[in-house]
Order: C-alpha cells, then sequence, then structure tokens
C-alpha cells in the first residue's frame, strides 16, 4: 500500500507546485489592491450602493461587512480562492480513480497483490496529503498577505483562522463527491470538464440563491455552507450547515469505497 | 487440491452473456492451455479469475482461496500477463520494475534483471517511447520477475516478434520445470499444441472440450487442398475423410487419420499441386464443434 501512496504522491508534485503558484498569486495580488480600496471608505461604499444587494452578494461582497474593512475585503478575496479551491478537489476526486481505467493501467494495479480497500485509500491518502499542502499554502500566504497589505487597520484574526480553518471540510466535499459520480459512471474522458462543471454549478447555484433568496438552493452548494462573508461576520461557522457537508463527504466515501471493491474492470 | 478450480462459474454483462457454467481444474505443474475464438469468453475467464470482474453465479477458486474475496494473497504468487499490455506512461521501465516488485514480500532484483537481461529490455527507456512489442516484453518481465506458482497468460504472444515469442516460450518452460503451474489463454492451436499438457476449448462461453494434448493430437486434422484436372473424387471417399470442397481445378477436403494412408492415396494421383496444411481454429469449430 505504501508503494501506491509513494508513486501516487510523486504524480501529485507538479500539481502541488501549479496549485501553490496559483494560490499565493491570487491571494497576494487581490490583497495587494487592498491599501487603496481601505483608505476611501465612504466612496469604496458609495461605490456599491449603486449595485443591487443581491448581485454583490452573489461575487461575496455587499455583506453585513463593508469592502472598505479587512475583513470584508478578504470575504472577496476567499470566495475567489474557494474556487480554485473547488476546481482543484473536484479535479482530483473525478481523477484519482479514473485515471487507472481511462489510462487501462487497472489491469498492471488490479493483477498485483493488494486490495481495491487498499488501492483506494492509498490514493485517498496521498491526495489527502496533497489538498493539506494547499491547505497549508492557503494559510501562510493569507497571513502574509493580510500582514503586508492591511492598510494599518486592525482585523479579528481569530475570525480569519476560522475561516482558513473551513477550508479542509470544503477541500473533501468536492474531492468526495467527485470520486463518487466516477465510480458511478463507465468512464471518464475528460477530468477538467467534470470538475469546473462541479465547481462552477455549485457556485453558481448559490449565487442563484443569493439573487432569488431563500435558503433550499444553497443546501446543494458548499459556497453556501462555507459562505465567507457570514463567516467573517458572525465569528461562527453555521453548525447545521457544517453537518450537513460532512454528511455529504461520510456518505459519499462510504459509497465510494462500496462501489469500489465491487466494481468490474473492463478490458479494452 | 486444483490449483484453479472453476466451478459453475458464469458472467453476464447485464443480458449479454460472458461465459456461462464454466467449470475446469488446473493441476500443479500443468501446462494448461485455453483455446478459443476470439470473443469466446476466454478474457472473462481470466479476469475473473484475477478479481478484475466479479462472477455473476459460480465460483473461481485458486489455491483453494476464492479469487473474489482472497484476491491479495492470491496474486502474491501469481503473475499475469494480459493481452494487450498498458503501463505508466511517464516511468521508466526499471522504475516500473522496481515498483511493481514492491508488491511482493521477496527480494526480486535478481530474476528481475535476469528476465530484462533475456528479453533484450532497455531498462532506461520511458514506457512512452516504448514499441508495442517492447512493451510486451516489460509485460513479461514484471509478470515473471516474482517467480509466482502460478503463471496466466491471456493472449501473451501478440506483437512478439518470433525469436522473442521463442525466448518467452522458453522461459515459461524453465519456470514450469521449476514447479510453475501456467494457464494458457490463446487462439493460435499450433502455439497450444507445442507448449501445453492440457487443453480445453472454449466458444460462446461455454467449455465443449477438455482433453490431455495427446487426445487432441489424434485429432489432429489436415486440410488438404489438391489441384489437377483429372482427380479421381471417388477414390477419396476413405474413413477419415470430410468436408468435400469441390472447386474448378481444385478439390479440398479435411482428414483425420493415419497420414501415410492419404499420402499414398495422393501419391497415385496426377496432380498439378497439393497443400497440406493445418486447419484454423475458426475452421475447427466451424467444421467439428458446432
Amino acid at each position: 500500500m505504501l508503494n501506491i501512496f509513494k508513486y501516487e504522491f510523486k504524480m501529485y508534485q507538479k500539481s502541488i507546485l501549479v496549485w501553490s503558484i496559483t494560490f499565493i498569486t491570487v491571494t497576494i495580488l487581490l490583497m495587494a489592491f487592498y491599501p487603496s480600496f481601505g483608505s476611501d471608505v465612504a466612496m469604496v461604499d458609495k461605490l456599491l450602493e449603486n449595485y443591487p444587494k443581491e448581485l454583490l452578494q452573489a461575487f461575496g461582497m455587499g455583506g453585513e461587512l463593508s469592502l472598505a474593512t479587512v475583513l470584508g475585503y478578504y470575504a472577496f478575496v476567499f470566495a475567489f480562492l474557494q474556487l480554485f479551491i473547488a476546481i482543484q478537489a473536484a479535479n482530483y476526486g473525478f481523477s484519482i480513480i479514473s485515471v487507472e481505467e481511462r489510462e487501462l493501467t487497472a489491469d498492471y494495479l488490479m493483477s498485483k497483490p493488494v486490495s481495491r480497500a487498499e488501492i483506494l485509500l492509498a490514493k485517498f491518502g496521498a491526495t489527502f496529503i496533497t489538498l493539506c499542502i494547499s491547505n497549508g499554502v492557503i494559510w501562510i500566504s493569507t497571513l502574509a498577505a493580510l500582514k503586508l497589505f492591511n492598510d494599518g487597520k486592525a482585523y479579528n484574526l481569530s475570525n480569519i483562522l476560522l475561516l482558513l480553518s473551513t477550508i479542509i471540510i470544503f477541500q473533501l466535499f468536492f474531492l468526495s463527491i467527485g470520486m463518487l459520480v466516477s465510480v458511478l459512471m463507465r468512464k471518464i474522458r475528460s477530468v477538467l470538464s467534470f470538475s469546473l462543471a462541479l465547481a462552477f454549478g455549485t457556485y453558481i447555484l448559490n449565487s442563484i440563491r443569493a439573487i432569488v433568496g431563500g435558503k433550499l438552493l444553497g443546501y446543494f452548494s458548499p459556497f453556501y455552507h462555507f459562505n465567507p462573508a457570514t463567516i467573517l461576520a458572525k465569528g461562527s461557522i453555521n453548525i447545521a450547515l457544517l453537518t450537513l457537508s460532512s454528511f455529504v463527504i461520510i456518505a459519499s466515501l462510504t459509497a465510494t469505497y462500496l462501489l469500489y471493491v465491487r466494481r468490474d474492470i473492463y478490458s479494452l | 487440491m486444483g490449483i484453479i478450480e472453476l466451478n459453475q462459474l458464469s458472467k453476464f454483462y447485464g443480458k449479454a452473456k460472458g461465459i456461462e457454467n464454466v467449470t475446469l481444474e488446473v493441476n500443479e505443474g500443468e501446462i494448461f492451455g485455453f483455446i478459443g475464438p476470439n470473443g469466446a469468453g476466454k478474457s472473462t475467464t481470466i479476469r475473473t479469475m484475477m478479481g478484475l470482474i466479479f462472477p455473476t453465479s459460480g465460483s473461481a477458486k485458486i489455491f483453494d482461496m476464492d479469487c473474489s474475496k482472497e484476491g491479495p494473497k492470491i496474486r502474491q504468487e501469481v503473475g499475469y500477463l494480459p493481452s494487450e499490455v498498458f503501463y505508466y506512461d511517464k516511468m521508466k521501465v526499471l522504475d516500473l520494475l522496481k515498483y511493481t516488485a514492491g508488491f511482493y514480500q521477496k527480494d526480486c532484483d535478481a530474476r528481475m534483471y535476469e528476465l530484462a537481461e533475456i528479453m533484450e529490455l532497455d531498462l532506461k527507456k520511458r514506457i512512452e517511447d516504448l514499441s508495442y512489442g517492447n512493451k510486451k516484453k516489460v509485460g513479461i518481465v514484471q509478470g515473471l520477475l516474482h517467480s509466482p506458482k502460478l503463471i496466466v497468460l491471456d493472449e501473451p504472444t501478440s506483437g512478439l516478434d518470433p525469436l522473442m515469442q521463442k525466448k518467452f516460450f522458453d522461459i515459461i518452460l524453465e519456470e514450469n520445470k521449476k514447479g510453475a503451474t501456467v494457464f494458457f489463454s490463446s487462439h493460435i492451436l499450433s502455439e497450444v499444441q507445442a507448449l501445453c499438457n492440457r487443453v480445453a476449448i472454449i466458444k460462446d462461453g461455454v467449455i465443449i472440450k477438455v482433453d490431455d494434448i495427446k487426445s487432441m493430437r489424434e485429432d489432429n486434422y489436415k486440410k488438404i487442398t489438391l489441384r489437377g484436372l483429372q482427380i479421381d473424387q471417388e477414390k477419396y471417399k476413405l474413413e477419415g475423410v470430410t468436408h468435400i470442397i469441390n472447386g474448378e481445378d481444385s478439390f479440398k477436403f479435411f482428414y483425420k487419420g493415419d497420414i501415410n494412408q492419404i499420402t499414398k492415396q495422393i501419391g497415385n494421383d496426377n496432380l498439378l499441386d497439393v497443400l497440406i496444411e493445418e486447419p484454423t481454429l475458426e475452421e475447427i469449430f466451424m467444421h467439428y464443434y458446432k
């Protein structure tokens, strides 16, 4: 099993580098604009007043926090980060099992003295560690960017840390859904189109919810479960929504395991 | 106890039949041939044995352990070479072989290098840069580097040039002498006849005959084509002559029996040409296993 884990993790090295650069660039670049927003609080708030509140909410703004505050601005940055986090995790989820069948290496791997459960665990383990590394990169770049570009304004660090701690659940949500879909389908030809569809689909779902109002659509979107503007404003996570996300993750992983250990691997 | 025991093994893909009630036993030390035309169910049977697919009903056992439940333990002592080989393209050959060796609870290094040398394999090349024949060689080395007790070969010779085929058969015979049991699937009758002790014939997912190779040889049909303008066909109405086909200036038939008797008869005729050949497997199936 360690054999597979090592191989899988090695395969992630390039991806870790690319995603790390992406997360650092997005965080630092967007936060670098904060001083120019934060220095003129009245003007920014007045400018945003011209836009419908629902539209602003759809883009992670217009919540209880002003965009001119550090937390308010970071909520907007984090909404972007979430989209990238979702694409990365979904990409891994759709890929880790399907890649063996798409590239026809499943015959090789599964004819070795290793159980399906061990294969799944090794692959999941390597992916989880990779996501944790990305998570760490986001934490470090966020804390560094806040330190560099806070424009001398005070902010509640514990609320930031709370928001950052939701990343792991958010990642696991997209990873587990991707894995489940890939074992439900006979073959996934294009991983990227699936991961973009899942990430943007749930993002748009939450945007529509912001426009039409109500909560129902939000239950289906982790972008609503872990809405950065709400978490940063309230300093707490909605326990019911956290439980819902956790339930989806556990159910998806359990179903993935049950389907995978009985899955027929077809030849050419 | 047989090394392989298949009991009423069936696999359906939805409504489509893969194999049905396949029952056979392969004994320790045998080279067992598994022969049938393409699409007969050979790969389905093997994939069930390897735990790649799960049976609809019946059971498949190797070393007296259930293939679906105790796969990892079984595969510790099984070497498998599929008909089509695919490996991780970005890996170098040596890395792939070391990765493979890492799955087994024994030191495989010496045998790995030995096999690679016999197969003239370039260990430094990337998998993606290899020709199909060379990928097949990688398949042979990775399948045998742990000196398995059971070797499962699914159409192993496709893509190998005749020289490599010979080397490959020599390796298989050597492993067999050391005690390995071999399960050899093929659609090439002569290949199986040259190597195997016993043979099972499968057609349309059903085993139609399990026989030792001696009996198969006695069933050694020849396809004979005579060309000539004045062939007296009546003289060929002999015992063992079947499936006579008349052409414009040719006369074809299948013959099973004493080869001297038929060549004597052929020698008496005034012929333009004669062709004595082995019927293709398809022809044998079409004529004898309807």
